[in-house]
């Protein structure tokens, strides 16, 4: 079993197809919708979790691929722009996943992109705006 | 044993000056002992590095042909109005000052996206930034309007001038309620869902020096990435608050105003800042040295998060209200441990404050001192002490209907 975060951009003319369903019933995938932006004429945008049999993961994949749907792993989208990252640690109680983490000793704060779930709640509690959405 | 600023300095000349930060110098102090530690140690840097709302900027443009008189008009930085009311080119900046078309809170929680803080952070980064300006004209000032590119290099002077800066100790603040509150405390999740502080603690400057023996006016200290000068004590100075045996305060306590060339200063550390739905600030970088002149100000800068406790504050009513109720003491220990029992809740806690750059901070100016860089000052007056009966009172609002 493997599970990922991934981002799926849609074309606007996938707009109004059935991929994510089809991800369930052809390639048995068990998915988690994070967040997404459907707009009529416009690229769509899902944030999911994917979970399934390896096989069936990269089969899914590959149908997502050859669909025209590009995807990419969210690590990818939020950032910690670490020139202006103060490690003052005040994101450390926001993050409802515990990405952000304070470590105890030299008191630096680390992010690990694998947990974060893009819910951008640190983004606006950041009194410096270090942390950056790029989707 | 005992030893003067003038003794001291003459080492930090020689380049034999011993200086440890105010991390350091509390195992030296647990190894040696007081004692011996007051007299091999020379001076203790302290750094704190933190959002500081009393702050701001004075400058001086230089007079345009024809003159113009800014003093009784308006003047702008970046759209972010700037005080004007002095002489014909001296305008001043806050660091809480908003664009007049900034929505504020009107879509709750504002963005704050840029303002006063930002404009001193841009100056110093060495940006062009835009100024706008109307006056009402005189015979020696005919001109009325001035739009204008100004850059730092170019200004006559630009001082860095903070009314309060280097809180002695801070309120933990928390929210009771069951909504989400905005405050200048950063964002703080309902029931107890979180509780965040404001200190570097055992590294911060006042916290080192808890009656001011060292600390006074004219000390010159590391200010945002330059030289700056301790110059009264801050607005709202309580020196007269509940302390521990240790002379620690256990509330927010004493105040530092501090000054420094605009032009030394670097925007590592003066960061314009933005707290959600409440508005903008500036972070600011403060190092303070202190002499080690006797065994009693040794003991002092060995203080330990452990021995620096604090008061928990409810920001959804106690806070706003004005009541003096606090949820609980706890030390800055217990806080950096990362969760905090506040009611029989465990509370994460989150720091406004950055240790790691207080640290670099302190390190900074130990290495100012140790390659002799940068001497210390023998303060020409005290900061009013808990002695003096010197106190911090509300406002006593007076009707004015007639």
């Amino acid at each position: 079993m493997i599970s990922k975060r991934i981002v799926l951009h849609f074309p606007h003319r996938l707009v109004d197809q059935p991929i994510v369903c089809n991800l369930v019933k052809d390639y048995n995938l068990e998915f988690n919708i994070l967040k997404a932006y459907v707009t009529p004429r416009e690229e769509g945008l899902m944030v999911l979790e994917l979970r399934g049999d390896e096989k069936n993961y990269k089969q899914g994949i590959q149908y997502l691929t050859e669909a025209s749907v590009k995807v990419q792993p969210l690590s990818q989208n939020i950032i910690r722009n670490e020139r202006k990252c103060t490690d003052c640690g005040v994101c450390m109680p926001i993050c409802p996943t515990g990405a952000l983490v304070v470590e105890p000793l030299v008191r630096k704060v680390h992010f690990y992109d694998n947990k974060c779930i893009a819910c951008e709640l640190c983004v606006k509690a950041c009194p410096v705006r270090a942390m950056e959405v790029h989707f | 044993m005992t030893k003067t600023i003038q003794e001291i300095n003459d080492k930090i000349k020689k380049g034999k000056a011993v200086v440890m930060n105010a991390e350091e110098i509390i195992n030296i102090v647990e190894e040696k002992g007081v004692e011996k530690a007051a007299e091999e140690v020379d001076v203790v840097t302290t750094g704190t590095f933190g959002p500081m709302c009393s702050s701001g900027a004075y400058f001086n443009i230089g007079h345009t042909k024809p003159k113009i008189k800014l003093g009784g008009g308006r003047a702008y930085l970046n759209d972010v109005p700037v005080y004007s009311g002095f002489a014909a080119v001296d305008v001043c900046i806050g660091a809480t000052a908003l664009p007049d078309d900034d929505p504020l809170n009107k879509i709750y929680p504002g963005e704050f996206k840029y303002g006063g803080g930002h404009a001193i952070e841009d100056l110093v980064v060495g940006q062009d930034l835009k100024f706008v300006a109307v006056a009402y004209g005189t015979d020696c000032y005919p001109r009325k309007k001035l739009e204008t590119w100004i850059n730092i290099k170019d200004l006559n002077e630009a001082v860095l001038f903070n009314p309060r800066n280097a809180y002695q100790n801070y309120n933990v603040a928390v929210n009771l309620s069951d909504k989400i509150i905005y405050t200048y405390m950063g964002v703080l999740k309902p029931k107890l869902g979180n509780a965040n502080y404001c200190s570097a603690g055992q590294l911060s400057p006042l916290l080192n020096d808890p009656y001011y023996n060292t600390i006074g006016i004219g000390t010159r200290i590391f200010l945002g990435g330059g030289t700056g000068y301790v110059v009264w004590q801050g607005t709202q100075h309580n020196p007269g608050v509940k302390r521990k045996e240790n002379g620690v305060p256990q509330a927010p306590a004493g105040t530092l105003a501090v000054m420094g060339d605009l032009k030394q200063m670097k925007p590592e550390w003066l960061v314009g800042t933005t707290m959600q739905g409440y508005g903008v600030t500036l972070t600011v970088g403060i190092g303070i040295p202190i002499p080690i002149l006797n065994e009693e100000i040794c003991r002092y800068t060995a203080v330990k998060d452990e021995g620096i406790w604090t008061q928990i504050v409810d920001y959804s009513d106690a806070y706003p209200e004005g009541k003096k109720e606090s949820l609980g003491e706890i030390n800055y220990a217990q806080l950096i441990s990362g969760t905090i029992d506040i009611q029989g809740k465990e509370v994460p806690t989150g720091n406004l404050s950055s240790y790691i750059k207080a640290v670099e901070i302190a390190n900074t100016l130990k290495e100012w001192i140790k390659k002799g860089d940068f001497l210390l000052s023998e303060p020409v007056a005290s900061l009013p002490g808990p002695e003096t009966g010197y106190t911090f009172k509300p406002l006593k609002e007076r009707s004015i209907m007639m």
